[in-house]
């Protein structure tokens, strides 16, 4: 208890204190997101407004092929639901600490509270979210999908998940976040531990959505055990404010392995502060970041951090950045050994799409337009698997734009 | 189908083709001979409109229309395709992807390419990682799911080993529909080409019509390809130089 009220004390002392990167957000600017909204048991009867808005970020209101759901509206949970409760456990993180004493071992063991002002705010408001845990050596074949939701203007959203994969087990999430349609103003707070125990797989893609006035501040750390397997895949390509997030991954047991792979566009008025970190904790670990930025006139920030502290650790990191039609690229990897024996790279390129791809598909009969969008498209396509095809046909309607824009 | 008429040419303001003139009859296959540097791969980029070559005199009339001013696009869409030495790295962008917006899916693009032995690299992003002989068969590939009528081939036995250039000839021949030995029912129904070769293997398989060599940016002379070709190989370029030279 002492120890509780010590963190409480650190935390409060933190809500001044700003985060490392991005722009600072005034947290008395907004209202605290409401803890009690109408339930959604039936997805499919919310409006055909809201129903396209999940649709938009990966959620598919008919559960077809997914294992569980959960959304969140505001700071309320409105649904949480299960078809496979065999291979998966899905429910809100104040209900799991209620069934699950252990549960309170894994919060806020990965993330400081006290990191800065968003972990602070989130951490005092104890703030509610997912908690999916995959018991050990089960493999769900189908996605529990997360969806996060503002629904009111100038609030802010806390969240807190704990994802939990048990040695053995393969788990597949797909989260969405995004902003009900007419809300553009607001701030999404978003605490995320996951835990990859020994031989265990997560595959994790979160897709944003956002209004064009929102900030987001989601802070995520995972380690992974021996053997285990961490992929990452985000994908925001809408116009948002700000976003400034550097997951990062710890991997801890050998052998184990990390990929994360980053897709954004930064829109007009858009900042994006987008980081990766993996620390090598032990041998034979292997990570790769890979980071694939457009601006169209907004500001893209693509950090890439390895920290190689145990031998035969491996890892590349690759930053690609496009410029089309203004705005600002910046790519900063840092690499760092602290051991002999590792191997880690980097690759790092920003700038216009090579006038000589584009005509060499110009010379295959392609338009200009249609060129700049194919290569656009093969930039961005880092081979995510499940998503809806929903989803799938307004990113390729995105893509198109960005090919239009460009010339 | 093609007439080239003193045509000059600037790459960064160097001077690379200085009045050439050469021609293309419909249905005829025309062999550009010339030493290394002599500008035979930038006549072909010129013609097929890319950036960076600069016409600073003279015309390329396709079709009988002027496409010296004309995009890359347009004159594609005129009937011309191109397989350059070099192409770029096209990363992200996969083989059959592309196979099926240049064929406007208009053919069995998997069929394509088990004609030419590049199943394999249907899923793979274009030119990434493939050896040289692979990025000329994905090119002649690309040829025949867009399939143009006039066709510029930058040496395409170049960096193939002597086993594929007899599948790549008859590909090309397939392409140029060089069955027809009938020249009048060649320039008909066949397709015409200019072809840059070095080395003359790839006369072992096509029937090429006419030969011309160029050297220093100039059309030194121009007449039966393979009569030609015996006279490089025997006296070398050094003789059509000083024979330009002597004729003038």
């Amino acid at each position: 208890m002492q120890a509780d009220e010590d963190m409480r004390k650190k935390a409060e002392a933190a809500l001044k204190k700003n985060a490392a990167y991005g722009e600072d957000f005034d947290l008395n600017e907004y209202g605290l997101a409401s803890e009690t909204e109408e339930r959604a048991d039936d997805l499919e009867e919310l409006s055909e407004e809201d129903q396209r808005t999940l649709l938009n970020v990966g959620f598919t209101p008919s559960e077809d092929n997914r294992s569980g759901s959960f959304l969140m509206l505001n700071n309320a949970v409105t649904h949480s639901s299960l078809r496979d409760d065999d291979v998966v456990e899905l429910m809100s993180l104040r209900d799991a600490m209620r069934v699950h004493d252990w549960v309170k071992d894994y919060s806020w063991k990965l993330v400081e509270p006290d990191k800065d002002k968003y972990t602070a705010m989130s951490y005092l408001q104890d703030a509610n979210g997912y908690f999916i845990r995959a018991p050990a050596g089960k493999k769900s074949k189908m996605p529990v999908q997360t969806c996060l939701l503002i629904g009111s203007k100038q609030v802010s959203q806390t969240v807190h998940n704990i994802v939990i994969v048990e040695e053995g087990a393969e788990l597949d999430v797909i989260t969405g976040c995004s902003t009900k349609h007419g809300i553009d103003k607001g701030l999404h707070l978003g605490i995320s531990e996951m835990y990859v125990k020994k031989g265990a797989t997560l595959n994790f893609t979160m897709i944003h959505n956002w209004g064009e006035e929102i900030g987001v501040r989601p802070r995520t750390v995972v380690h992974v055990e021996e053997g285990g397997t961490y992929i990452s895949n985000y994908v925001t390509l809408k116009p948002v404010k700000s976003v400034q997030a550097y997951p990062t991954v710890i991997l801890e047991g050998k052998g184990a392995f990390a990929r994360l792979n980053t897709i954004a566009v930064a829109h007009p008025g858009s900042e994006l502060d987008l980081g990766s970190k993996v620390v090598f904790n032990a041998e034979d670990t292997k990570a790769e970041l890979i980071s694939r930025t457009i601006t169209t006139g907004g500001k893209a920030i693509a950090r890439g951090e390895m920290i190689g502290n145990a031998n035969n650790a491996k890892g590349h990191l690759e930053c690609h950045g496009l410029v089309l039609g203004g705005g600002m690229q910046r790519a900063i990897p840092i690499l760092e050994a602290n051991v002999e024996d590792i191997e880690l790279s980097h690759e790092a390129a920003v700038g216009r799409i090579a006038r000589e791809q584009i005509e060499y598909l110009m010379a295959r009969g392609l338009t200009e337009e249609d060129a700049v969008g194919m290569i656009v498209r093969g930039f961005l396509d880092v081979g995510i698997q499940g998503i809806p095809d929903e989803l799938k046909a307004d990113i390729d309607a995105t893509i198109a734009k960005i090919g239009e824009n460009a010339i | 189908m093609l007439e080239i008429n003193n045509l000059t040419v600037e790459i960064g303001g160097r001077r690379i083709l200085k009045g050439v003139d050469l021609d293309v009859e419909a249905g005829y296959t025309n062999v550009l001979f010339g030493p290394n540097g002599a500008g035979k791969s930038a006549l072909l980029m010129t013609l097929m409109g890319f950036s960076g070559y600069n016409v600073v005199e003279g015309e390329i009339i396709f079709k009988g229309e002027d496409i010296t001013n004309m995009s890359v696009y347009e004159r594609a869409q005129m009937g011309m395709g191109i397989m350059t030495q070099r192409p770029p790295n096209m990363s992200g962008v996969k083989l059959y992807d592309l196979l099926n917006v240049i064929s406007k899916d208009m053919k069995d693009t998997e069929a394509l390419a088990e004609a030419i032995d590049m199943v394999r690299f249907y899923e793979r992003d274009v030119n990434v990682g493939f050896s040289g002989g692979e990025i000329k068969r994905s090119e002649l590939l690309q040829l025949s799911a867009q399939n143009p009528d006039f066709i510029l081939l930058d040496e395409p036995e170049s960096g193939v080993d002597l086993v594929s250039i007899e599948q790549l000839g008859k590909t090309i021949n397939s392409l140029l529909q060089k069955d027809c030995k009938c020249p009048g029912d060649r320039c008909c129904h066949g397709k015409s080409a200019l072809v840059i070769t070095h080395t003359g293997q790839v006369l072992d398989y096509i029937e090429a019509d006419r030969g011309y060599i160029l050297c220093n940016g100039t059309v030194m002379c121009s007449g039966n390809p393979r009569e030609m070709l015996t006279e490089i190989k025997e006296q070398g370029y050094e003789e059509c130089i000083k024979c330009k030279l002597m004729k003038i």
